[in-house]
């Protein structure tokens, strides 16, 4: 159901996403500094850090929602540094947002079709009628299903459920089939249950794809993640493996007290 | 799968939120009424409330289904009564053919008014709309065609596609109401389209439209040029059914009116602005008469409205159908 994208030149292991040396400066204070990353293609790979590290900040950087002061990005092989957000996303390299991006005034299906509609080439047509969207509801209800959303379908977004409505933009964001996805927090603000369910959707649909995500939580990170990169305040302070990275000094030093309040 | 092809498809934008059957007949009936308008109300009444209602639903579509508030929309009404009274008046045009040209130099404008507008949001937006429209306002006070203050006056109105006598008020007053049907049908296509989905995806929510790979900006913009066109289709044919343009049409305060018009009659609904601009004009006209001073009046009436139903008239009714529906 959630068939992994077509036409990926990258091999596995392969790195597809790179930022070298990028930094981002707001009024002489440097939010992220000379950042080097390197993302393989297949891997789920985590951003942690404590608040105010720069997660959010590298990711606007990487999706180009906002322009880096120094540094370059790399997307499969190729500087993305002078193309816009649209434009990267429509090359495969496709986000989320911490704060649950739905349009909560259309339905769930309608959300989804959103999605669908441009790479379908049904975005522009402002003189038919809107039931030539019809054709796109088989996608958008497999899409619904994978998600267990198929019986919200004709609900509105916004009267959803806070987990309900991550699911939603997941199902919204697979819906461009998506080389890489870079999930804002897709845990923030969930109840357990809930946790458990995104946690299996992003392995599910990790498969074939490559997944770089921000998460707080760790036993998440722990238990979802291949690679882990720990950023503070803007700079990358260590990378590896989660038992790697955990028994780093310098991580924990960073993360002392914080890391009690997740569970 | 079987419960997507049976699954109505529901839009935001429906026309009163009202069931199909009633909306259906409720069309009817207003068409009905408007073409038998004429025989109880004076025809060029209901001309100009013909016109200012498809400028307010053309401004209305940007500012309802786009979420863009335009303050310097008179420059396509305005400036398309001017271009049509101009081309028909001195260069001969055939009506027809001198609301193509307005409609056209309204399109126009509206691109490059977009253009620059649509960079900025909120209410940058409408400030920078506001200064271009002031800039447009000024060319046509300066330049020689327009006869600044007398405006272009006695337009002739001639033969609609050679057959059609304009200055018949009965003619006159069927060619405008099919003007306005169209642009109303125009709006309504747009709105409930797969660009108008888009659309709406945009006005809800931005970034999350630009992270699904649309350019929102070039979205932004075509809403922006068929929102002016039809703006200046009201322009011209109003040219054409009073024989005149003047300036008062490209003022900011005709900006402002419209505003006012479309609040009145409920944003984003797609009878609200005819309503409040058959409201606005039945008041200016009928207290124009009277001793009471008009404007003071339709600016209490504004007043009352947005402290009572914030919806406007059209988005009360709209809201409270909902609300018994969903009970």
């Amino acid at each position: 159901m959630l068939s992994s994208p077509t036409g990926s030149a990258e091999r596995t292991g392969d790195v597809i996403l790179a930022a070298e040396g990028l930094t981002k400066e707001f009024r002489g204070f440097a939010a992220v500094r000379d950042v080097n990353l390197k993302v393989h293609a297949g891997s789920i790979h985590a951003l942690i850090g404590p608040n105010g590290a720069g997660k959010t900040t590298v990711f606007n950087l990487l999706t180009r929602f906002m322009p880096a002061t120094r540094g370059r990005i790399l997307y499969r092989g190729q500087d993305i540094g002078r193309t816009g957000p649209a434009k990267v996303a429509r090359q495969g390299l496709v986000r989320s947002f911490q704060i649950s991006a739905v349009f909560p005034h259309l339905t769930v299906l309608d959300n989804v079709r959103v999605a669908l509609q441009r790479p379908r080439h049904l975005a522009t047509q402002w003189w038919r009628p809107l039931s030539t969207l019809r054709s796109l509801d088989d996608r958008a209800m497999e899409l619904l299903t994978a998600v267990q959303l198929a019986d919200k379908a004709d609900l509105t977004a916004g009267e959803l459920s806070y987990g309900r409505k991550r699911a939603l933009e997941l199902a919204t964001t697979l819906a461009l089939d998506p080389q890489v996805l870079l999930l804002d927090e897709p845990m923030a603000g969930m109840g357990h249950e809930d946790i458990h369910h995104v946690a299996d959707l992003i392995r599910q649909v990790a498969k074939g794809r490559t997944v770089l995500m921000v998460e707080h939580n760790l036993n998440v990170v722990s238990q979802l993640c291949d690679t882990i990169t720990v950023l503070a305040r803007g700079e990358i302070l260590a990378e590896g493996t989660y038992t790697q990275v955990s028994a780093d000094p310098q991580v924990r030093e960073a993360y002392m007290g914080s890391e009690d309040d997740d569970d | 799968m079987s419960i997507a092809t049976s699954t109505p498809l529901k839009t935001a934008n429906d026309a009163l939120g009202i069931g199909h059957l009633v909306g259906r007949a409720l069309i009817v009936l207003a068409l009905l009424a408007l073409i038998a308008a004429p025989l109880a109300v004076y025809p060029v009444f209901l001309i100009k409330i013909l016109c200012f209602a498809l400028f307010a639903a053309a401004f209305n579509l940007l500012v309802g289904y786009v979420g863009l508030l335009s303050f310097g929309h008179a420059a396509f009404f305005g400036g398309a009564a001017y271009i049509t009274a101009h081309t028909v008046k001195e260069w001969g045009f055939t009506p027809e053919l001198g609301i193509l040209a307005g409609v056209a130099f309204a399109a126009t404008l509206g691109l490059v008014m977009g253009f620059l507008a649509i960079r900025r949001q909120g209410i940058y937006f409408a400030m920078v709309t506001l200064a271009l429209s002031q800039m447009v306002y000024f060319v046509f006070l300066q330049a020689p065609f327009t006869h600044s203050e007398d405006g272009i006056q006695s337009v002739p109105q001639g033969l609609l596609f050679g057959i059609i006598d304009l200055s018949k008020p009965l003619p006159l007053y069927y060619t405008v109401l099919g003007a306005f049907l169209l642009g109303m049908v125009l709006i309504w296509r747009v709105v409930n389209s797969p660009f108008g989905n888009i659309l709406a995806a945009i006005r809800e929510n931005e970034p999350r439209a630009i992270s699904l790979g649309y350019e929102v900006n070039r979205y932004k913009l075509a809403a922006f040029v068929i929102s002016a066109a039809l703006a200046g289709l009201a322009g011209a044919v109003k040219a054409i059914a009073f024989q005149l343009a003047s300036l008062v049409d490209v003022t900011w305060q005709m900006s402002g009116e419209v505003i006012l018009m479309t609040l009145l009659g409920g944003i984003g609904t797609l009878l609200g602005p005819v309503v409040g601009a058959a409201l606005v004009t039945a008041m200016e006209h009928y207290f124009a008469a009277t001793s009471i001073p008009a404007p003071v009046l339709i600016g209490g009436c504004f007043v009352a409205c947005v402290m009572l139903f914030r919806r406007g008239i059209v988005g009360e009714i709209r809201h409270r159908l909902k609300a018994r529906s969903s009970r």
